[in-house]
């Protein structure tokens, strides 16, 4: 991907992302149900916008999917 | 709210064990909570340890922030207990707690010793930092200059501020917040209302292929 298109991508927003507060609320349901092969971002699609988009909510999902897998 | 959607379910055994030693008295109850702090010690340096290329946090500062998160985590957790619903695991909803914790710690750590200072507005690197291909330069320092024109005149001075610290000069989110002393979601929908405005501007000046329409 181009920088250009890093740029374009970054400022494109989606109106289902609910932001930071709602989707570290639930952050523990999420990875639960990813962490079981489930359908997270169907159940929860304004978290899953949210997690594409916010570079810190985005690395406590990672590093929280990471905790519970590796016990 | 989706969080409104969530109902509890039955409690699998290992939740249910976590939450009965918890929730009893004595060696049972110490046995359970230093078993719980040494997972969360172990779940915190693993955190500042995958984190560490991005803060400019090092050396032993890494592990103390990792040894105070997992501290500040535990008693967070232990004063929650009773607030638990069973929408998780138990350990999840709990490492839940250690994680943020090392995020929110990493940021106000990084003004100890800041790479970049608050207000600084180097758009002169923002090429570099966009990784911009030297070959499509024209298109895209025309681009950059139309971003840099809509930030000065068209957002507001709160907006230019969080912007410029955050895409133009690399500050971490987090370390922003703590800066300003406000919550990782008012930061995040600052920056969210400024890329919309920039984008829309863009599109209506003929700058992206797309007439400004937002992902669905």
């Amino acid at each position: 991907m181009s920088g250009l298109e890093r740029l374009e991508r970054f400022l494109r927003t989606d109106p289902r992302d609910v932001g930071c507060d709602e989707a570290m609320a639930v952050l523990h349901v999420y990875v639960d149900l990813v962490a079981a092969g489930e359908d997270a971002a169907g159940r929860y699609p304004g978290v899953a916008a949210h997690l594409r988009a916010c570079g810190p909510c985005g690395a406590d999902f990672i590093g929280l999917l990471l905790s519970v897998s590796d016990g | 709210m989706e969080y409104a959607r969530l109902t509890a379910t039955a409690l699998d055994q290992e939740t249910a064990a976590w939450l009965r030693r918890l929730g009893g008295v004595g060696l049972e109850r110490q046995a359970a909570e230093r078993e719980l702090h040494a997972r969360l010690v172990r779940i915190a340096l693993a955190e500042v340890g995958r984190r560490s290329a991005s803060t400019p946090v090092t050396g032993p500062e890494l592990g103390d922030v990792a040894h105070q998160a997992a501290a500040d985590a535990m008693l967070a957790i232990l004063a929650k207990l009773g607030e638990f619903r069973g929408e998780s695991r138990f350990i999840t909803w709990a490492y839940r707690f250690v994680v943020l914790e090392v995020s929110a710690k990493l940021g106000r750590h990084y003004w100890r010793d800041p790479p970049v200072p608050l207000d600084a507005g180097q758009w002169e690197r923002l090429p570099d930092r966009l990784g911009i291909d030297p070959q499509r330069h024209a298109e895209a320092t025309a681009i950059l200059a139309e971003v840099r024109r809509v930030v000065d005149e068209e957002l507001t001075a709160h907006q230019r501020r969080v912007f410029t610290a955050i895409v133009v000069d690399g500050i971490p989110l987090d370390a922003l917040a703590a800066r300003l002393g406000l919550r990782r979601n008012a930061v995040y929908k600052v920056i969210f209302d400024a890329r919309r405005k920039i984008r829309r501007a863009l599109a209506a000046n003929g700058y992206l292929d797309e007439p400004g329409r937002e992902q669905r």
